[in-house]
């Protein structure tokens, strides 16, 4: 391998640094992964109480608890933090401590860069918080940002925020850029693509995307800068500017950035299902080839989500085709699923457990997308709680419980220690019905016409919305378990063996639990 | 059945029947009330069955294999992990039928765009937070705001039955009469929906789509703003009235007269109490959404008026801001929104409410004249 590893590899064996600098300076790949996951799982909860306000505010019709303009702040908020705060880093954390133990290498290939991109992190989200602090208040334009709300009539927070998209932004580039050359140069001798576990190649497929469109992102937003600072127009009609056009170059960044959030776990949930049923992966090629489709066609569709903006018809046609049929590559990877747990020796441990969940669940936010792809119906589930309902399926059971499925696969590698079976399948439990609770009647809502984003609502909606309230707040609540079971978990428990699970499969279950601080220091043979 | 269980369900039902009508557990869409809204509805429900019969399939599978091929039962697991037939059939089967799926939408979408030879075109603004509605063909216009009261929204006041859903002026359309609206914005993207037109269309600032619809039955149809559009995107909503021909002739002439009228009130000769009746009720609904009922405002957003130099004492300031708004603010030009009596009450009215006791007062007259000069 590479010059830089023998030499590393070289040195006397060194453990971490102690005290606080073994964080703000490390470069080893599993203290960035832990801070990135720790960060992820503060920020989980600071979004999620932001959505437990909006619950408590929609509990009942009337405005009982926060101003309209404190409303929208919070959806905003909720949902910037979610998807930035929450998600992405919650996959880089398990890209940074899975990637090299999967490949066969010490650590990531550029690991300073790694630090770097971690710490850029917590800095981009103090911005965005004290947002809240300011006159004018936080964002309130909602997650999408979309002008002139966000520009002409922004609040002056806006441009703070502006700031903190950019920093994400190149921590998330930086972050892409170190799982590329990892992957590319680092694997272990035998290790050809095609020989790469799963959660290997949705993790550079993702690196690809995020790459592709976080530039894109960083465009739209300084395009904003300009016009809210420096007096261009190009959202801005009275200017020449167009107001549509921000949809554009936003939606080119946002599906390929829903992507962003579920391959990683595409990637995991292939590893847990063949380990739990003890049988291997149905159509390993074909699970490849589909999820390279996926990030293709990804760059397609975006204008599924301007239906109603008044794009010519033929544009129309166009990215109603591209979103149906996005349906075939995600349909083969549920039938591969299905197909591996068909036949094999099943056991419900809880990172099956939620694996499975994510299964179905993940597929009935696929059905309602596939609903939501037909145009002319789209007019009619459009800004719509529908819609509401539609992105929670995939992103609370798809991304979180991916990563929830993950982390109970992992913990045991990590830590050194079984996890409380008992309290993590109550973990499971409760998140499944209270997820459900919570978002399921949000179907109903929108096809009833309650649309999204409004702090107080008509009354026929009103039963449903208490259901889903309680459902929230049963989800929420259930969430601090899981900080229970990890600090348990990291204190002690059961020892475990280096591969805890009977039909778990690859190289990082050949490493003894706890790994060594420097993972491969000499790269495994791959037949 | 026994006579006592029948009584003792009569009187259950009986009992629980008040909460049950109040409760309003609508699961589905409904059809609407036009063409479009029937077709969406039917690719609606066609392509749920499509989900439900995949659905069956795959999950069937899952918890067939779930419980039965469990470890614990003592299955032991099989080694196969790829078939071509049948990974080549569950491609090609999906697409065969997304290509059913795609041939009835497309038909209904070119439907949806077909917004040739109409019978009438309504020109719709969305503004923050209410609807202007032009008759093109009739030349005259009129603002549609909320009617729902602070007092309802706040829980002082019991909800009542069309909360949220009530305007002070509905749009009015005939029935049997394809309608051509043409949808715009003044400020910020705002979004146009009646569910039960199967019409939404997108109000954006700058430019102007079109959409269209025929409504079959005469009644009264609700729905709201769906792109958010500030703090009051949640109290826009749109409520449209459709009425048989002859009555929406009638209703033309009228609209027609009051304009007439309205256009006379600049003639008249006001005196302070009279502007101030007049404005108060202008204020409530053109200003407090912004500058709050009490005139204090929502600083630094929204200025506020009461104690305000320029409501105190530069009258030039204030009349130019009113009718020239501020540009790049929230603050519209409300000029062309507002006809010159309402415009002079109001102003009047900031000048004299809160203890901004001018004492000052400008005339219809005033700023008639004010906006000729311009
Ligand atoms: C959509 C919100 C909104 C509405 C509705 C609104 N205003 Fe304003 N108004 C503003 C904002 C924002 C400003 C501050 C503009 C600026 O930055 O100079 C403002 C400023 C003003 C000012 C000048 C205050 C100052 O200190 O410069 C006056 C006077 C005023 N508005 C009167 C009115 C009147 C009269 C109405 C109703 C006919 C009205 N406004 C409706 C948002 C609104
Ligand atoms: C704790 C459980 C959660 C609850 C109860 C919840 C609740 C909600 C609700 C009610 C809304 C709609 C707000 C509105 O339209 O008025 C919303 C919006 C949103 N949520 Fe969540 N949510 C949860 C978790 C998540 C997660 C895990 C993610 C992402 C990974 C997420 C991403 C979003 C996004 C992107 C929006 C859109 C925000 C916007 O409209 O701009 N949510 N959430
Ligand atoms: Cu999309
Ligand atoms: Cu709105």
């Amino acid at each position: 391998m590479s010059a830089v590893i023998d030499t590393h590899a070289g040195e006397h064996h060194h453990g971490p640094a102690k005290g606080i600098t073994r964080w703000l300076f490390t470069t080893n790949h599993k203290d960035i992964g832990t801070m990135y996951l720790v960060f992820s799982f503060a920020m989980f909860l600071f979004g999620g109480s932001m959505a437990m306000v909006i619950r408590a505010e929609l509990f009942q019709p009337g405005l009982q608890i926060v101003d309209p303009e404190f409303f929208n702040q919070m959806t905003t908020m909720h949902g910037l933090i979610m998807v930035f705060g929450a998600v992405m880093p919650a996959f880089v954390g398990l890209a940074n401590w899975m990637l090299p133990m999967m490949v066969g290498a010490p650590d990531m290939a550029l690991p300073r860069m790694n630090n770097w991109s971690f710490w850029l992190l917590p800095c981009a989200f103090l911005i965005l918080a004290s947002t809240l602090f300011m006159s004018g208040g936080a964002p309130n334009f909602g997650w999408t940002f979309y002008a002139p709300l966000s520009t002409t009539y922004g609040p002056p927070s806006t441009t703070f925020f502006i700031f903190a998209v950019h920093i994400m932004g190149i921590s998330s580039i930086m972050g892409a850029i170190n799982v590329i050359a990892t992957i590319l140069n680092l694997r272990a001798p035998g290790m050809t693509l095609m020989k790469m576990p799963l959660f290997v190649w949705t993790w550079l497929i993702t690196a690809f995307l995020l790459i592709a469109v976080m530039p894109v992102l960083a465009g739209v937003v300084t395009m904003m800068l300009m016009d809210i600072n420096f007096g261009t127009s190009f959202f801005d009609a009275s200017g020449g500017g167009d107001p549509v056009l921000f949809q554009h170059v936003f939606w080119f960044f946002g599906h390929p950035e829903v992507y962003i959030m579920i391959l990683p776990a595409f990637g995991a949930v292939s590893h847990i299902i063949p380990a739990f049923s003890r049988k291997p992966l149905f159509g390993y090629a074909s699970m490849v080839y589909a999820v390279g489709a996926i990030a293709l066609l990804s760059f397609v569709v975006w204008a599924h989500h301007m239906f109603t903006v008044g794009i010519p018809i033929a544009g129309q046609l166009f990215f109603m085709y591209a979103t149906m049929l996005i349906a075939v590559p995600t349909g083969v990877k549920v039938f591969n699923w299905v197909a591996t747990m068909f036949r094999g020796a099943l056991t419900f441990e809880a990172p099956m457990l939620f694996a499975v969940a994510f299964v179905i669940l993940f597929t009935i936010g696929g059905f309602s997308g596939l609903m939501l792809a037909i145009a002319p119906a789209d007019f009619q589930y459009h800004d719509t709680y529908f819609v509401v309902a539609h992105f929670h399926y995939v992103l609370v059971p798809g991304a979180i419980f991916g990563i929830f499925a993950s982390a109970y696969f992992w913990l045991p590698k990590w830590t050194g220690h079984m996890y409380d079976e008992t309290l993590a399948k109550t973990h499971f439990w409760l998140s499944f019905i209270g997820m459900n609770l919570a978002f399921f009647p949000m179907h109903f809502l929108g096809l009833a016409g309650m649309p999204r984003r409004i702090p107080d609502y008509a009354l026929q909606f009103a039963d449903f919305n208490m259901v889903s309230s309680i459902g929230a707040f049963m989800f929420g609540a259930t969430q601090l378990l899981f900080l229970l079971i990890v600090v348990k978990c990291i204190r002690g428990g059961e020892q475990a063996p280096a591969k805890p699970w009977e039909g778990a499969e690859g190289l990082e279950w050949t490493l003894p639990s706890p790994p060594p601080y420097h993972s491969f220091q000499t790269p495994p043979e791959v037949k | 059945m026994g006579v006592h269980a029948m009584r003792a369900g009569v009187l259950a039902g009986g009992l629980l029947l008040p909460a049950w009508s109040m409760a309003d557990w609508t699961l589905n869409m409904t059809p609407g009330v036009t063409g479009t809204s029937n077709e969406i509805f039917s690719l609606h429900m066609t392509i749920l069955w499509i989900c439900v019969a995949i659905g069956v399939v795959v999950f069937g599978v899952m918890f067939w294999s779930i419980l039965a091929h469990r470890k614990s039962e003592g299955h032991k697991p099989a080694h196969f992990h790829e078939n071509t037939a049948v990974e080549v059939a569950w491609t090609i089967i999906p697409f065969v039928i997304l290509v059913i799926m795609a041939i009835p939408a497309t038909a209904t979408l070119v439907d949806m765009y077909d917004t040739e030879e109409s019978d009438i075109d309504i020109k719709i603004t969305g503004y923050q937070w209410k609807w202007r509605y032009d008759y093109i063909n009739d030349d005259f216009g009129f603002f549609s705001n909320m009617a729902t009261s602070q007092d309802e929204i706040y829980n002082r006041a019991a909800k009542s039955e069309h909360y949220l859903l009530d305007v002070d002026n509905p749009l009015v359309i005939p029935v049997g009469k394809k309608v051509r609206f043409l949808v715009t914005a003044n400020d910020v993207i705002h979004s146009w929906w009646v569910p039960a037109f199967g019409v939404k269309k997108d109000a954006i600032p700058g430019f102007i789509n079109e959409t269209w619809t025929r409504v079959d039955e005469p009644g009264i149809y609700r729905g709201q703003c769906t792109e958010l559009c500030g703090r009051d995107h949640g109290f826009m909503p749109v409520v449209v009235k459709a009425v048989p021909q002859a009555e929406y002739d009638a209703w033309v002439q009228d609209q027609l007269a009051a304009a007439e009228l309205e256009r006379q009130l600049t003639e008249k000769e006001w005196t302070l109490e009279e502007l101030l009746e007049r404005g108060e009720r202008v204020y409530a609904t053109a200003c407090a959404a912004c500058h709050q009922a009490n005139g204090a405002g929502i600083p630094p957003t929204f200025p506020a008026l009461k104690g305000n130099p320029v409501v105190t004492e530069d009258l030039p300031a204030h009349l130019d801001i009113v009718v020239n708004g501020v540009s790049g603010t929230a603050m519209q030009a409300f000029g062309p929104q507002l006809s010159e009596a309402d415009l002079a009450a109001v102003i009047t009215y900031e000048r004299n409410a809160w203890g901004n006791n001018t004492g000052e007062m400008i005339t219809p007259k005033q700023v008639f004249d004010y906006k000729n000069q311009q």
